[in-house]
Parts: structure tokens; sequence; C-alpha cells
């Protein structure tokens, strides 16, 4: 089914008793060309991307509780791609790229404003990394600009900007092409999308193993429901990637933490950009429902557990009422963590694995929102031709031993 | 809040603490290749379930200690000193 705004009408006319499930619900068959493992964004964006654009329909998503139920449903919906490092800039910019036709592309509303990101400059040493981080990005050829204070307090007046506060804001750095998309439309139009050219998604389906060759080769693997064989498997479960290695036989250069966000009650509209703070440790936006989204820095020890610490709820909090003190009076509505797959400088891994027809699409940690795009058409690319995507070339699992990083971690480019 | 026992300074709230990653890992030889060494610096078991790990008490004695603790409900099994085995878990 087409959605338009003539599928809307006749639904008003006719009490919108027509509309159909967006994906089908199949039960798995015994086979498929390739599983994928794991049913947020980075998957379901996967199992399109070889549908697509590499005509392999007959795949399977095998996901654990429902779709976009872990990182993708738990996220801040922030898209942007400020990265220092050619490598990067291309990665994530193809992203947004790919972010600003999806709505067209998936006939889904993914919501996307492109209202802007702008990082506070809290000191002399703040505006100094921001111009290197502004001169890099326009290198790169991405579109970037420093702020003064005074246009950083027309953008977002609900800032303190007196001299005397706690985080003085001297100025800023702007993305004008940054901003929000809706989390659940992500999902579910990629899901849709995918199911429509025939990729299977099966939910409450939990991996509880690989099966392999006596060579070592994948030849399927085993779930809670039944046996499923493929000779080609990919990997995408952000935070649970190294249960999944295991499973496999190998180990990541990954650690899991909690990453934690909150919203307070809906208001009427009073931030329009997405203001975030390095120093002070906080990253807030107003959601189109009105409730403020403040993002938070990581509970910096291992963790699977989807909460999160008081201790880090506390300092967030302080530190956006130190930059908006009019949000002390908004009550705090919920407040939850994602389990996130942090490596060591701070990029991804997208590529093959240890173990032959593996391959994994992994630690992207704090931010693997905004990259929902590529890391599913990179992922699919490998999949479907043996052969990493150019894009994902300098992201592969054999940095760890060469010591090639590309160090987004070290940069000033990343929030955590 | 979760809470600690340090060693030293008893029972503390963890924003006293910071934690310094896996314990028991050993450090290869100098003679060691690319691939071994590689994996020591990197490479983590990163279990969901029982972790051994280090803790320094940063605010308080500063102090190095290891912790059994479960990554999933922060239950600390055991505290024992820096050069201590790993305690079997009953």
């Amino acid at each position: 089914m087409n959605y338009s705004v003539w599928s809307l009408l006749r639904g008003a006319l006719s009490g919108h008793r027509h509309w159909l499930p967006a994906w089908r619900t199949p039960t798995p068959k015994r086979t498929y060309d390739v599983l994928i493992v794991g049913g947020g964004g980075h998957g379901l964006a996967t199992a399109y991307y070889l549908a697509k654009n590499h005509g392999i329909s007959n795949v399977a998503v095998i996901e654990r509780g429902w779709i976009g139920g872990g990182n993708t449903g738990r996220n801040t919906t922030i898209v942007r791609s400020n990265y220092l490092y050619p490598q990067s800039a291309r990665l994530y910019d193809f992203s947004l790229k790919l972010y600003e036709g999806l709505s067209r592309a998936l006939n889904f509303n993914i919501m996307l404003s492109q209202r802007g990101l702008v990082a506070l400059a809290h000191s002399r040493h703040d505006l100094d990394s921001m111009s290197r981080w502004v001169n890099a990005m326009q290198m790169n050829g991405i579109a970037a600009e420093l702020l003064t204070r005074e246009q950083v307090g027309t953008l977002a007046p609900a800032l303190d900007m007196s001299l005397q506060a706690r985080f003085p804001v001297l100025g800023g750095l702007a993305q004008r092409r940054a901003g929000t998309a809706r989390h659940d439309a992500v999902a579910w139009g990629y899901a849709r999308a995918a199911s429509a050219l025939g990729v299977d998604i099966i939910q409450n389906c939990e991996v509880t193993g690989f099966v392999k060759r006596a060579d070592g080769r994948v030849l399927g693997l085993d779930t809670s429901g039944g046996r499923i064989l493929a000779d080609r498997v990919g990997i995408a479960a952000a935070g649970h990637s190294s249960v999944l290695a295991k499973l496999a036989g190998f180990r990541l250069p990954v650690t899991s933490y909690a990453l934690q966000a909150m919203v307070t009650e809906p208001i009427k509209p009073l931030l329009d950009t997405v203001i975030l703070s390095p120093g002070a440790g906080a990253y807030v936006s107003q959601s189109d429902k009105g409730e403020m989204v403040i993002g938070a820095g990581l509970d910096l020890f291992p963790s699977y557990a989807q909460r999160g610490s008081f201790a880090v709820t506390q300092g967030v909090l302080a530190a956006t009422l130190a930059l908006f003190p009019s949000f002390g009076r908004l009550r705090l509505l919920r407040q939850w963590a994602g389990i996130v797959d942090v490596v060591h400088d701070s990029s991804p891994i997208i590529g093959p694995t240890p173990v032959p027809g593996l391959y994994i699409n992994c630690g992207w940690g704090t931010g693997g929102f905004k990259a929902i795009p590529v890391g599913g058409w990179t992922l699919a690319h490998v999949l479907a031709t043996g052969a990493n995507h150019e894009l994902a070339e300098p992201f592969q699992l054999q940095r760890f031993i060469t010591g090639r990083f590309v160090d987004e971690a070290a940069a000033s480019g990343i929030a955590h | 809040m979760m809470q600690l026992n340090c060693p030293w300074c008893g029972p503390r709230d963890e924003n006293e603490f910071a934690c310094g990653g896996s314990s028991h890992i050993a450090r290869p030889g100098l003679a060691a290749s690319d691939q071994v060494w590689g994996e020591y610096l990197f490479f983590r078991d990163n279990p969901k379930g029982v972790h051994r790990e280090r803790w320094r008490h940063v605010q308080g004695c500063g102090q190095w200690f290891n912790v059994a603790r479960h990554t999933v409900t922060h239950e600390v099994l055991s505290v024992y000193a820096v050069t201590d085995a790993p305690p079997k878990l009953g």
C-alpha cells in the first residue's frame, strides 16, 4: 500500500478501516540467502539495502525482542555529520544525505527536521578547538560555521547568557544541516520497505548459537524458534555485539556501557535547534510533542542494564539547569538508558569477522542512530559482494591489530 | 545510587570512584606478535554477567582495588585486593 495524501483522504471517507499492517509477520523458512541478527535501525536498513541495491530479497532479520526496541528506540534522535577526520566525514555525511532523501525513498515520513545543531564554547580553549573543528569540516566539504556569543543567544534565547553563569556561553559551532528525525519511524520505515521487497522480519526470536561447517565457515543460526540456515550472516546488535561474538567464538574490542537519556513533560515550542555542550556534558532538543529531550554522557563502567545510574542522571540534570535555568520548573517524565558498544577510537567496525561468512556492523558507540542509513548500506554491500564498501574500508576490525585508527575519540568532533 | 565498599574507607557512593576496566589481563612479553599485542590492548570479554574489574577511589583514599560485579544487576559479588587472584564465586 502506497502512503499518500490520497490514501489518507480515502481513509477519512471510509473510517480508516483500509489500513494494512506495515510489515508482514511470516513464519521463518528453513533457509535464506542472508540472515541479519538484530532488528534495530542498522539491521533493518541492511535488509532493505540488500533487497534494494543488490537484488537479494531472500533475507530474514532475526530480532530477540521487537524491532526498534533497543537503541533505535532509546536514542535522542539527533542526526549530524560534524566529524573531524576525512574518513569519518565521508561516512557520516553519506548517512546524512541518505536521511535527507529517506522519507521519499521509503514512502514513510521519518519526520526529518534539519533544525541545526549548535555546540557551545564555554572557554577560550573551546573557541580555539572549534575553529579547528570548523576548518576540518569545511576542508571535508561539509558546511559549518562559528557563531558569536550574540548569534547563539539569538538562536536559543532560553540559554543562560550571563557571563557569571557556571558555563558562560562564549560562542558556538553550528552545523545547519544537522537536526532530528523520528527514531521509531526510521525503524518502521525500513521494516515496511524491506518487507514489501520480500524480507522476512522475525521478532521475539533469540539467537542461541551459530551453526558452522567443519572448516569454521558459518552455515546459519540456532534460534529460540529452531535452526535457520544461510551461508552469509550479518550482525547488527550494538551493545550486545560481544555476546553474539562469544557465541560465534571470537572477541571484539568493544566495551558495553549504559548511555542515558531523559525527557521532561511537554511544553510549548521553546527551543528550535539542538544545543550540545561538550563542556557541561549534556545536550538538549525539543521533540515535536514538546518534551525537552536531554542526553547525557556515559555511565563510565561496563553495564548491560538499560536504566543508567542516578549519579549520571543527577550530573546531566545539574548541567542542563546550569545552561537553561528556566527548565528548573519542568518535571522529568521518563529516564532510560541504551547499551552502547564503545571502541577505543570511537569509530565503527563494518566488515568481515574472524569467522568466514560472518560479517559485523558495530562500534558506533554513542552515535549509532545518525549512522543507520550508511551502516545498513555498507553492511549490505559487504554481505552481497564479499568486498568492503569503499566508505567502510578504513573501519575494519583489523585496525586494532595494525594500529591504523580513525581516532574520533581524541578529536573534538564527538560529544562523548 | 550504586555503592562500592572501598577496602580502606568502607561503603561510598559510586561517583567517588572511577572504573579502570577489566582485571587479570596478563601483559605479553616484548617479543609478542602484533596480533597478541593488539588483543592484549583492545580486545575484551565484555561479559553480560559477572565482570572482574578494577576500581579506584579517586575522591577518597586514591587506592586501587578489584571488584567482581554483575553487569546486568550491578550487584557487587566480591571486593578484593588489586594483587589477589580472582576469587571463586559460589
